[in-house]
Protein backbone atom coordinates (compact mmCIF):
# COMPACT_ATOMS: atom_id res chain seq x y z
CA UNK A 1 0.00 0.00 0.00
CA UNK A 2 2.53 2.29 -0.20
CA UNK A 3 3.23 5.32 -0.08
CA UNK A 4 1.52 6.67 3.28
CA UNK A 5 1.62 10.71 3.08
CA UNK A 6 0.52 12.61 7.08
CA UNK A 7 0.05 16.14 6.04
CA UNK A 8 0.34 18.07 9.60
CA UNK A 9 3.44 17.64 11.66
CA UNK A 10 2.01 18.18 15.04
CA UNK A 11 1.30 16.10 17.93
CA UNK A 12 -1.42 13.33 15.55
CA UNK A 13 0.71 13.47 12.36
CA UNK A 14 3.86 12.39 14.71
CA UNK A 15 1.69 9.93 16.55
CA UNK A 16 0.15 8.42 13.09
CA UNK A 17 4.12 8.16 11.71
CA UNK A 18 4.91 6.32 15.12
CA UNK A 19 2.05 4.26 15.32
CA UNK A 20 2.29 3.40 11.82
CA UNK A 21 5.87 2.07 12.05
CA UNK A 22 5.32 0.52 15.54
CA UNK A 23 2.54 -1.61 13.57
CA UNK A 24 5.29 -3.13 11.26
CA UNK A 25 4.59 -0.56 8.04
CA UNK A 26 8.32 -0.48 6.87
CA UNK A 27 7.32 1.04 2.99
CA UNK A 28 7.67 4.61 1.98
CA UNK A 29 6.14 7.43 4.69
CA UNK A 30 6.52 11.12 4.10
CA UNK A 31 5.71 14.15 7.14
CA UNK A 32 4.85 17.04 5.49
CA UNK A 33 4.37 19.80 8.00
CA UNK A 34 4.21 23.99 7.52
CA UNK A 35 6.03 24.55 10.32
CA UNK A 36 10.06 25.00 10.43
CA UNK A 37 10.46 23.23 13.57
CA UNK A 38 10.73 19.65 14.33
CA UNK A 39 7.35 18.35 15.56
CA UNK A 40 7.15 19.88 19.30
CA UNK A 41 4.98 19.82 22.40
CA UNK A 42 2.39 22.55 22.35
CA UNK A 43 1.18 22.84 25.75
CA UNK A 44 4.55 24.20 27.53
CA UNK A 45 4.04 26.98 25.05
CA UNK A 46 1.89 28.58 27.50
CA UNK A 47 3.24 27.39 30.51
CA UNK A 48 7.09 26.35 31.34
CA UNK A 49 8.28 27.99 28.01
CA UNK A 50 6.74 30.91 28.56
CA UNK A 51 8.33 31.46 32.23
CA UNK A 52 11.79 29.79 31.66
CA UNK A 53 14.72 30.06 29.96
CA UNK A 54 14.18 27.52 27.66
CA UNK A 55 15.88 26.47 24.65
CA UNK A 56 12.93 25.52 22.21
CA UNK A 57 14.91 21.93 20.95
CA UNK A 58 13.51 20.84 24.59
CA UNK A 59 9.98 20.63 22.89
CA UNK A 60 10.81 18.35 20.70
CA UNK A 61 9.08 15.04 20.17
CA UNK A 62 11.72 13.43 18.70
CA UNK A 63 15.57 14.31 17.57
CA UNK A 64 15.93 14.80 13.86
CA UNK A 65 18.30 11.28 14.21
CA UNK A 66 15.29 9.37 14.84
CA UNK A 67 13.17 10.54 11.82
CA UNK A 68 16.19 9.40 9.52
CA UNK A 69 16.34 5.77 11.77
CA UNK A 70 12.49 5.58 11.19
CA UNK A 71 13.34 5.86 7.19
CA UNK A 72 10.54 9.20 7.79
CA UNK A 73 11.14 11.61 5.35
CA UNK A 74 10.12 14.65 6.62
CA UNK A 75 8.93 17.65 4.92
CA UNK A 76 9.55 20.75 6.88
CA UNK A 77 8.25 24.62 6.56
CA UNK A 78 6.32 23.89 3.00
CA UNK A 79 2.22 23.74 3.50
CA UNK A 80 0.26 21.29 1.24
CA UNK A 81 -1.93 23.35 -0.80
CA UNK A 82 -4.21 21.38 -2.93
CA UNK A 83 -5.12 17.60 -2.78
CA UNK A 84 -6.33 15.94 -5.69
CA UNK A 85 -8.01 12.56 -5.10
CA UNK A 86 -8.39 12.02 -8.71
CA UNK A 87 -4.72 11.45 -9.31
CA UNK A 88 -3.61 10.90 -5.33
CA UNK A 89 -1.53 13.30 -5.25
CA UNK A 90 -1.12 16.56 -3.27
CA UNK A 91 0.54 19.72 -4.13
CA UNK A 92 3.07 21.88 -1.96
CA UNK A 93 3.64 25.29 -1.54
CA UNK A 94 6.91 24.62 -3.49
CA UNK A 95 5.20 23.57 -6.54
CA UNK A 96 6.44 20.43 -6.10
CA UNK A 97 4.12 17.48 -5.78
CA UNK A 98 3.88 14.57 -3.72
CA UNK A 99 1.70 11.16 -4.10
CA UNK A 100 -0.54 9.17 -1.63
CA UNK A 101 -1.58 5.54 -1.78
CA UNK A 102 -3.29 6.43 1.45
CA UNK A 103 -3.02 9.54 3.61
CA UNK A 104 -3.96 10.96 6.83
CA UNK A 105 -4.69 14.53 7.74
CA UNK A 106 -3.79 16.21 10.87
CA UNK A 107 -3.90 19.54 10.26
CA UNK A 108 -4.76 20.90 13.70
CA UNK A 109 -6.90 24.24 13.97
CA UNK A 110 -5.25 27.96 13.83
CA UNK A 111 -6.42 30.62 16.45
CA UNK A 112 -9.43 32.75 15.59
CA UNK A 113 -8.77 36.63 15.20
CA UNK A 114 -9.92 39.25 17.56
CA UNK A 115 -12.56 40.80 14.26
CA UNK A 116 -12.66 44.49 15.78
CA UNK A 117 -11.03 47.35 14.27
CA UNK A 118 -7.29 48.07 15.06
CA UNK A 119 -6.72 44.21 16.25
CA UNK A 120 -3.53 44.09 12.85
CA UNK A 121 -1.29 46.28 15.74
CA UNK A 122 2.10 44.19 15.65
CA UNK A 123 1.57 44.53 19.48
CA UNK A 124 -1.83 42.18 19.68
CA UNK A 125 -0.29 38.82 19.29
CA UNK A 126 -1.45 35.10 19.24
CA UNK A 127 -0.16 31.82 20.69
CA UNK A 128 -0.19 28.83 18.69
CA UNK A 129 2.99 27.63 18.02
CA UNK A 130 6.29 27.72 18.52
CA UNK A 131 6.84 30.61 16.23
CA UNK A 132 4.12 32.83 18.16
CA UNK A 133 5.40 31.66 21.76
CA UNK A 134 8.86 32.85 21.10
CA UNK A 135 7.65 35.87 19.60
CA UNK A 136 5.55 36.51 22.57
CA UNK A 137 8.60 35.84 25.19
CA UNK A 138 10.33 38.24 23.49
CA UNK A 139 7.54 41.03 24.09
CA UNK A 140 6.67 39.81 27.23
CA UNK A 141 10.27 41.05 28.62
CA UNK A 142 9.62 44.65 27.66
CA UNK A 143 6.24 45.13 28.66
CA UNK A 144 4.85 45.97 32.03
CA UNK A 145 0.95 45.95 31.26
CA UNK A 146 -0.72 43.21 29.75
CA UNK A 147 -4.29 42.29 28.42
CA UNK A 148 -5.38 39.23 27.59
CA UNK A 149 -8.54 39.15 25.70
CA UNK A 150 -10.42 35.72 25.94
CA UNK A 151 -10.49 33.67 29.80
CA UNK A 152 -10.21 30.31 28.14
CA UNK A 153 -7.24 27.98 29.39
CA UNK A 154 -4.65 29.22 27.32
CA UNK A 155 -5.60 33.12 28.13
CA UNK A 156 -5.62 31.73 31.96
CA UNK A 157 -2.55 30.02 31.88
CA UNK A 158 -0.53 33.27 30.33
CA UNK A 159 -2.01 35.87 32.41
CA UNK A 160 -0.50 33.30 35.09
CA UNK A 161 2.92 33.42 33.87
CA UNK A 162 2.50 36.97 33.09
CA UNK A 163 2.01 37.85 37.16
CA UNK A 164 4.87 35.16 38.22
CA UNK A 165 6.87 37.53 35.53
CA UNK A 166 5.92 40.64 37.34
CA UNK A 167 3.51 42.24 35.24
CA UNK A 168 0.26 44.11 35.47
CA UNK A 169 -2.07 41.65 33.82
CA UNK A 170 -6.15 42.21 33.02
CA UNK A 171 -8.09 39.39 31.47
CA UNK A 172 -11.19 40.40 29.57
CA UNK A 173 -14.01 38.04 29.02
CA UNK A 174 -16.94 38.43 27.22
CA UNK A 175 -19.03 35.87 28.74
CA UNK A 176 -20.08 35.68 32.33
CA UNK A 177 -17.59 33.93 33.88
CA UNK A 178 -13.85 32.55 33.36
CA UNK A 179 -13.64 29.22 31.25
CA UNK A 180 -17.35 29.81 30.08
CA UNK A 181 -17.84 26.53 27.59
CA UNK A 182 -16.08 24.21 29.43
CA UNK A 183 -16.25 23.94 33.40
CA UNK A 184 -19.32 24.19 35.65
CA UNK A 185 -19.88 27.72 37.43
CA UNK A 186 -18.07 27.07 40.74
CA UNK A 187 -15.34 25.94 39.17
CA UNK A 188 -15.06 29.43 37.26
CA UNK A 189 -15.56 30.80 39.88
CA UNK A 190 -12.66 29.30 41.93
CA UNK A 191 -10.40 29.98 39.06
CA UNK A 192 -11.47 33.63 38.79
CA UNK A 193 -10.92 33.97 42.61
CA UNK A 194 -7.28 32.27 42.20
CA UNK A 195 -6.37 35.13 39.39
CA UNK A 196 -7.44 37.80 41.49
CA UNK A 197 -6.04 36.58 44.74
CA UNK A 198 -2.59 36.62 42.45
CA UNK A 199 -3.56 40.09 41.47
CA UNK A 200 -4.74 39.49 38.00
CA UNK A 201 -7.71 42.16 37.06
CA UNK A 202 -10.54 39.71 35.73
CA UNK A 203 -13.52 41.66 34.07
CA UNK A 204 -15.95 39.29 32.58
CA UNK A 205 -19.28 39.88 30.67
CA UNK A 206 -16.52 42.75 29.22
CA UNK A 207 -17.07 42.99 24.79
CA UNK A 208 -14.02 44.06 23.26
CA UNK A 209 -14.88 46.72 20.41
CA UNK A 210 -11.67 48.33 19.44
CA UNK A 211 -7.93 48.19 19.91
CA UNK A 212 -6.89 51.60 19.59
CA UNK A 213 -3.40 53.85 19.51
CA UNK A 214 -4.19 56.97 20.86
CA UNK A 215 -1.68 59.68 21.84
CA UNK A 216 -1.48 57.59 25.19
CA UNK A 217 -0.84 54.21 23.81
CA UNK A 218 -2.36 51.35 23.03
CA UNK A 219 -5.63 50.45 25.11
CA UNK A 220 -8.49 47.84 24.33
CA UNK A 221 -11.70 49.64 24.13
CA UNK A 222 -15.02 48.29 25.62
CA UNK A 223 -18.64 48.54 24.21
CA UNK A 224 -19.34 50.22 27.57
CA UNK A 225 -16.13 53.32 26.05
CA UNK A 226 -13.87 51.65 28.94
CA UNK A 227 -10.05 52.14 27.75
CA UNK A 228 -7.72 49.60 29.20
CA UNK A 229 -3.93 50.71 28.77
CA UNK A 230 -1.91 47.72 27.43
CA UNK A 231 1.80 47.83 25.95
CA UNK A 232 0.66 43.97 25.15
CA UNK A 233 -2.36 42.58 24.24
CA UNK A 234 -2.53 38.61 23.75
CA UNK A 235 -5.84 37.24 22.27
CA UNK A 236 -6.96 33.44 23.36
CA UNK A 237 -10.85 33.40 22.11
CA UNK A 238 -10.64 29.78 20.39
CA UNK A 239 -9.45 28.13 17.74
CA UNK A 240 -10.39 27.28 14.02
CA UNK A 241 -9.79 23.83 12.09
CA UNK A 242 -7.81 23.81 9.54
CA UNK A 243 -10.65 22.01 7.03
CA UNK A 244 -9.96 24.12 3.66
CA UNK A 245 -7.46 21.95 2.28
CA UNK A 246 -10.35 19.02 2.73
CA UNK A 247 -13.15 20.32 1.80
CA UNK A 248 -11.72 21.82 -1.02
CA UNK A 249 -11.35 18.36 -2.87
CA UNK A 250 -14.98 16.98 -1.15
CA UNK A 251 -13.87 15.43 1.67
CA UNK A 252 -17.21 15.66 3.81
CA UNK A 253 -15.97 18.40 6.72
CA UNK A 254 -18.54 20.32 9.79
CA UNK A 255 -16.77 22.38 11.23
CA UNK A 256 -13.91 19.52 11.55
CA UNK A 257 -12.91 16.93 8.96
CA UNK A 258 -16.17 14.69 9.70
CA UNK A 259 -14.73 10.93 10.47
CA UNK A 260 -16.18 7.95 11.71
CA UNK A 261 -14.93 6.02 14.91
CA UNK A 262 -12.45 4.01 12.69
CA UNK A 263 -11.46 7.94 11.85
CA UNK A 264 -12.21 7.32 8.25
CA UNK A 265 -13.52 10.22 6.29
CA UNK A 266 -15.51 9.49 3.38
CA UNK A 267 -12.56 8.87 0.81
CA UNK A 268 -11.56 5.04 2.08
CA UNK A 269 -8.16 6.13 0.93
CA UNK A 270 -7.82 9.04 3.42
CA UNK A 271 -7.97 9.16 7.66
CA UNK A 272 -7.77 12.18 9.66
CA UNK A 273 -6.82 12.70 13.54
CA UNK A 274 -6.57 15.18 16.24
CA UNK A 275 -8.08 18.69 16.78
CA UNK A 276 -8.70 18.62 13.04
CA UNK A 277 -11.65 16.08 13.34
CA UNK A 278 -14.96 15.87 14.00
CA UNK A 279 -15.14 12.69 15.34
CA UNK A 280 -16.51 9.60 16.67
CA UNK A 281 -16.30 7.88 19.36
CA UNK A 282 -18.23 4.40 20.85
CA UNK A 283 -18.32 5.96 24.92
CA UNK A 284 -20.12 8.92 23.11
CA UNK A 285 -23.90 9.35 20.97
CA UNK A 286 -22.68 12.23 19.80
CA UNK A 287 -19.65 13.53 17.61
CA UNK A 288 -17.11 15.83 19.08
CA UNK A 289 -14.16 18.16 18.33
CA UNK A 290 -11.51 18.15 20.84
CA UNK A 291 -8.93 20.01 21.44
CA UNK A 292 -6.48 18.15 23.44
CA UNK A 293 -3.01 16.01 23.52
CA UNK A 294 -5.14 12.81 24.51
CA UNK A 295 -7.82 12.99 21.56
CA UNK A 296 -4.79 14.12 19.03
CA UNK A 297 -2.79 10.72 20.56
CA UNK A 298 -5.58 8.35 20.62
CA UNK A 299 -7.29 9.18 17.66
CA UNK A 300 -3.82 9.09 15.37
CA UNK A 301 -2.90 5.51 16.76
CA UNK A 302 -6.86 4.73 15.45
CA UNK A 303 -6.08 6.18 12.12
CA UNK A 304 -2.74 4.14 12.05
CA UNK A 305 -4.65 1.11 12.69
CA UNK A 306 -6.97 2.07 9.83
CA UNK A 307 -3.93 2.74 7.14
CA UNK A 308 -2.84 -0.78 8.11
CA UNK A 309 -6.26 -2.55 7.58
CA UNK A 310 -6.19 -3.35 11.28
CA UNK A 311 -8.93 -1.03 12.05
CA UNK A 312 -9.84 -0.57 15.76
CA UNK A 313 -12.89 1.68 16.82
CA UNK A 314 -11.90 4.60 19.11
CA UNK A 315 -13.13 4.19 22.46
CA UNK A 316 -11.08 6.40 25.06
CA UNK A 317 -12.29 8.69 27.79
CA UNK A 318 -11.13 12.27 27.06
CA UNK A 319 -8.75 13.76 29.45
CA UNK A 320 -7.14 16.98 29.74
CA UNK A 321 -5.31 19.41 32.02
CA UNK A 322 -4.33 23.10 32.40
CA UNK A 323 -1.62 24.53 35.01
CA UNK A 324 -2.29 27.88 36.94
CA UNK A 325 -0.07 28.79 39.68
CA UNK A 326 0.03 25.99 41.49
CA UNK A 327 -3.19 25.03 40.75
CA UNK A 328 -3.62 21.61 38.13
CA UNK A 329 -6.65 21.82 36.90
CA UNK A 330 -7.02 18.00 35.57
CA UNK A 331 -10.45 16.91 33.59
CA UNK A 332 -11.82 13.97 32.37
CA UNK A 333 -15.10 12.81 30.34
CA UNK A 334 -17.46 15.91 28.69
CA UNK A 335 -19.81 17.33 31.03
CA UNK A 336 -22.38 18.56 28.62
CA UNK A 337 -25.71 17.57 29.21
CA UNK A 338 -25.32 17.61 32.88
CA UNK A 339 -28.16 17.88 35.64
CA UNK A 340 -26.26 17.21 38.64
CA UNK A 341 -23.15 18.49 40.61
CA UNK A 342 -21.73 16.80 43.21
CA UNK A 343 -18.95 18.36 45.15
CA UNK A 344 -15.91 16.18 47.35
CA UNK A 345 -14.24 18.84 49.07
CA UNK A 346 -13.81 22.10 49.52
CA UNK A 347 -12.89 25.00 46.92
CA UNK A 348 -11.84 27.07 49.96
CA UNK A 349 -9.35 24.50 51.12
CA UNK A 350 -7.79 24.49 47.25
CA UNK A 351 -8.00 20.44 46.71
CA UNK A 352 -11.04 19.49 45.35
CA UNK A 353 -13.15 17.54 42.43
CA UNK A 354 -16.81 18.47 40.61
CA UNK A 355 -18.10 15.31 39.38
CA UNK A 356 -20.66 16.02 36.49
CA UNK A 357 -24.25 13.82 36.39
CA UNK A 358 -26.87 12.99 34.36
CA UNK A 359 -29.50 11.27 36.49
CA UNK A 360 -27.32 8.23 38.59
CA UNK A 361 -24.50 8.23 35.49
CA UNK A 362 -21.34 10.36 35.75
CA UNK A 363 -20.04 12.45 32.63
CA UNK A 364 -17.15 13.80 33.64
CA UNK A 365 -15.07 15.08 37.02
CA UNK A 366 -13.13 18.23 37.29
CA UNK A 367 -10.15 17.99 39.61
CA UNK A 368 -8.77 20.66 41.36
CA UNK A 369 -5.22 19.24 42.91
CA UNK A 370 -6.99 16.31 43.99
CA UNK A 371 -5.00 14.01 41.18
CA UNK A 372 -6.11 10.69 42.84
CA UNK A 373 -10.00 11.86 41.87
CA UNK A 374 -8.75 12.47 38.43
CA UNK A 375 -7.07 9.01 37.63
CA UNK A 376 -9.59 6.85 39.51
CA UNK A 377 -12.67 8.67 37.19
CA UNK A 378 -10.86 8.24 34.18
CA UNK A 379 -10.86 4.26 34.63
CA UNK A 380 -14.19 4.02 36.39
CA UNK A 381 -15.71 6.64 33.05
CA UNK A 382 -14.10 3.95 31.08
CA UNK A 383 -15.44 0.94 32.80
CA UNK A 384 -18.81 2.35 32.88
CA UNK A 385 -18.05 1.94 36.18
CA UNK A 386 -21.44 3.06 38.28
CA UNK A 387 -20.48 5.61 41.18
CA UNK A 388 -22.89 6.66 43.81
CA UNK A 389 -22.68 10.63 44.41
CA UNK A 390 -23.08 9.77 48.41
CA UNK A 391 -19.70 8.16 48.11
CA UNK A 392 -18.50 10.83 45.08
CA UNK A 393 -19.32 13.36 48.03
CA UNK A 394 -17.99 11.98 51.31
CA UNK A 395 -14.09 12.68 51.58
CA UNK A 396 -13.76 9.87 53.88
CA UNK A 397 -14.80 7.20 50.95
CA UNK A 398 -11.29 5.93 49.54
CA UNK A 399 -12.41 6.09 45.61
CA UNK A 400 -9.71 3.69 44.70
CA UNK A 401 -11.55 1.42 47.05
CA UNK A 402 -14.88 1.72 44.55
CA UNK A 403 -14.22 -0.15 41.78
CA UNK B 1 28.09 15.91 31.67
CA UNK B 2 26.05 13.55 34.01
CA UNK B 3 25.50 10.29 32.16
CA UNK B 4 21.98 8.47 32.57
CA UNK B 5 21.91 4.66 31.53
CA UNK B 6 18.43 3.62 30.04
CA UNK B 7 18.13 -0.05 29.45
CA UNK B 8 15.17 -0.61 26.99
CA UNK B 9 12.31 -2.86 26.56
CA UNK B 10 14.94 -5.48 24.10
CA UNK B 11 17.40 -4.93 26.91
CA UNK B 12 19.57 -2.19 24.96
CA UNK B 13 21.54 0.07 26.82
CA UNK B 14 21.63 3.40 25.94
CA UNK B 15 24.07 5.58 27.64
CA UNK B 16 23.37 9.47 27.13
CA UNK B 17 24.69 12.92 28.49
CA UNK B 18 21.84 14.75 30.37
CA UNK B 19 21.97 17.83 31.65
CA UNK B 20 21.85 18.82 34.96
CA UNK B 21 17.95 20.41 35.09
CA UNK B 22 16.72 18.48 32.69
CA UNK B 23 14.83 15.51 33.27
CA UNK B 24 15.22 12.23 33.18
CA UNK B 25 12.31 11.52 30.77
CA UNK B 26 14.12 14.86 28.35
CA UNK B 27 17.32 13.07 28.31
CA UNK B 28 15.68 10.05 26.79
CA UNK B 29 13.48 12.06 24.21
CA UNK B 30 16.40 13.79 23.20
CA UNK B 31 18.48 11.32 22.72
CA UNK B 32 15.51 8.78 21.12
CA UNK B 33 15.52 5.84 23.29
CA UNK B 34 12.82 3.85 22.57
CA UNK B 35 9.81 3.54 24.67
CA UNK B 36 9.78 6.92 26.83
CA UNK B 37 6.80 7.80 25.07
CA UNK B 38 6.19 11.32 26.95
CA UNK B 39 2.79 12.37 25.57
CA UNK B 40 1.80 14.83 27.81
CA UNK B 41 5.46 16.47 27.50
CA UNK B 42 6.24 16.41 31.42
CA UNK B 43 3.09 17.48 32.86
CA UNK B 44 2.63 14.59 34.92
CA UNK B 45 -0.18 13.29 33.23
CA UNK B 46 -0.17 10.62 31.17
CA UNK B 47 2.07 7.99 32.47
CA UNK B 48 4.02 7.13 29.03
CA UNK B 49 7.41 8.08 30.65
CA UNK B 50 6.56 5.05 33.07
CA UNK B 51 10.33 3.71 34.06
CA UNK B 52 11.41 1.24 36.91
CA UNK B 53 14.61 2.70 38.73
CA UNK B 54 17.83 0.52 39.06
CA UNK B 55 17.58 -0.86 42.81
CA UNK B 56 20.92 0.52 43.51
CA UNK B 57 19.68 4.03 42.51
CA UNK B 58 16.48 3.89 44.61
CA UNK B 59 17.90 5.48 47.70
CA UNK B 60 19.57 8.26 45.70
CA UNK B 61 16.51 8.97 43.50
CA UNK B 62 13.78 9.22 46.52
CA UNK B 63 9.67 9.07 46.21
CA UNK B 64 7.18 9.74 44.24
CA UNK B 65 4.97 13.18 44.71
CA UNK B 66 1.30 12.64 45.58
CA UNK B 67 0.85 13.52 42.37
CA UNK B 68 3.11 11.32 40.36
CA UNK B 69 1.91 8.55 42.70
CA UNK B 70 -1.84 9.02 41.94
CA UNK B 71 -0.76 9.25 37.83
CA UNK B 72 1.27 6.14 38.32
CA UNK B 73 -1.81 3.86 38.72
CA UNK B 74 -2.41 4.43 35.56
CA UNK B 75 1.05 2.63 34.63
CA UNK B 76 0.88 -0.63 33.06
CA UNK B 77 2.54 -2.91 35.57
CA UNK B 78 3.63 -0.67 38.23
CA UNK B 79 5.79 -1.73 40.85
CA UNK B 80 8.07 -0.57 43.95
CA UNK B 81 10.64 1.21 41.81
CA UNK B 82 8.29 2.50 39.18
CA UNK B 83 8.86 5.80 38.63
CA UNK B 84 8.01 9.07 36.30
CA UNK B 85 10.71 9.87 34.64
CA UNK B 86 9.65 13.20 33.76
CA UNK B 87 9.29 13.89 37.07
CA UNK B 88 13.20 13.21 37.96
CA UNK B 89 15.13 16.00 37.57
CA UNK B 90 18.51 15.15 36.83
CA UNK B 91 21.59 16.57 39.91
CA UNK B 92 25.07 15.82 40.28
CA UNK B 93 24.82 13.01 42.85
CA UNK B 94 22.36 11.24 39.96
CA UNK B 95 25.42 11.53 37.47
CA UNK B 96 25.30 7.29 36.41
CA UNK B 97 21.81 6.71 37.12
CA UNK B 98 20.33 3.58 35.59
CA UNK B 99 16.60 2.95 34.84
CA UNK B 100 14.67 0.77 32.91
CA UNK B 101 12.22 1.38 30.71
CA UNK B 102 8.43 0.08 31.20
CA UNK B 103 6.16 -1.01 28.65
CA UNK B 104 4.46 2.23 27.71
CA UNK B 105 1.71 2.51 25.10
C1 LIG C 1 -0.63 27.12 23.98
C2 LIG C 1 -1.31 25.78 24.00
C3 LIG C 1 -1.45 25.09 25.20
C4 LIG C 1 -2.07 23.84 25.23
N1 LIG C 1 -2.18 23.19 26.42
C5 LIG C 1 -2.73 21.95 26.45
C6 LIG C 1 -2.81 21.22 27.68
O1 LIG C 1 -2.39 21.69 28.73
N2 LIG C 1 -3.33 19.98 27.64
C7 LIG C 1 -3.82 19.42 26.49
O2 LIG C 1 -4.30 18.28 26.50
N3 LIG C 1 -3.77 20.10 25.32
C8 LIG C 1 -3.25 21.34 25.27
N4 LIG C 1 -3.20 22.03 24.09
C9 LIG C 1 -3.80 21.43 22.89
C10 LIG C 1 -2.88 20.46 22.18
O3 LIG C 1 -1.60 21.01 22.03
C11 LIG C 1 -3.47 20.13 20.82
O4 LIG C 1 -4.71 19.51 21.06
C12 LIG C 1 -2.60 19.24 19.98
O5 LIG C 1 -1.40 19.89 19.67
C13 LIG C 1 -3.32 18.85 18.72
O6 LIG C 1 -2.47 18.18 17.86
P1 LIG C 1 -2.76 18.12 16.29
O7 LIG C 1 -1.66 17.35 15.71
O8 LIG C 1 -4.15 17.71 16.03
O9 LIG C 1 -2.68 19.63 15.81
P2 LIG C 1 -1.40 20.58 15.79
O10 LIG C 1 -0.51 20.29 16.91
O11 LIG C 1 -1.97 21.95 15.64
O12 LIG C 1 -0.63 20.19 14.45
C14 LIG C 1 -1.12 20.47 13.17
C15 LIG C 1 0.05 20.84 12.31
O13 LIG C 1 -0.33 20.80 10.93
C16 LIG C 1 0.18 21.93 10.27
N5 LIG C 1 -0.61 22.15 9.04
C17 LIG C 1 -1.88 22.58 8.96
N6 LIG C 1 -2.28 22.62 7.67
C18 LIG C 1 -1.24 22.21 6.91
C19 LIG C 1 -1.02 22.05 5.51
N7 LIG C 1 -1.98 22.30 4.63
N8 LIG C 1 0.19 21.62 5.09
C20 LIG C 1 1.19 21.34 6.00
N9 LIG C 1 1.03 21.47 7.33
C21 LIG C 1 -0.16 21.90 7.79
C22 LIG C 1 0.05 23.02 11.32
O14 LIG C 1 0.84 24.13 11.04
C23 LIG C 1 0.54 22.26 12.55
O15 LIG C 1 1.94 22.28 12.64
C24 LIG C 1 -2.59 23.29 24.03
C25 LIG C 1 -2.46 23.99 22.82
C26 LIG C 1 -1.84 25.22 22.79
C27 LIG C 1 -1.72 25.96 21.49
S1 LIG D 1 5.57 12.74 30.34
FE1 LIG D 1 3.50 12.48 30.84
S2 LIG D 1 3.62 11.81 32.88
FE2 LIG D 1 5.69 12.06 32.35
Amino acid sequence: MPPIVVVGAGQAGLQVVDSLRRGGYTDALTLIGDETWLPYQRPPLSKKFLLEEMDPARLYFRPAAHFSKQDVTLRLGVSVTRLNRTTCELTLSDGSTVHYDRLALATGTRVRTLPVPGADDPRVCYLRGLDDAVRVKARLVETSRVVIVGAGFIGLEIAAVARALGKEVTVIEAQGRVMPRVVAPLVSAYFQRVHESHGVRVMTDAQVQAVVNSGAGLAVRLRDATEIPAELIIVGIGVVPNTELAAAAGIICDSGIVVDEFARTNDPAIVAAGDCTRHRNTLFAEPHRLESVQNAVDQAKVAAASLLDVPVAYAQVPWFWSDQYDVKLQMTGISTGYDELVLRGVPESGAFSVFYYAGERLLAVDSINRPVDHMVARRWLLAGTKIAKHSAADVAVDLKSVI
Amino acid sequence: MPKITYIDLDGAAHTCEVANGLSVMEGAVANGVPGILAICGGSCACSTCHAYVDSAWLARVGAAADIEDATLDLANERRPESRLTCQIQMRPELDGLIVHVAKND
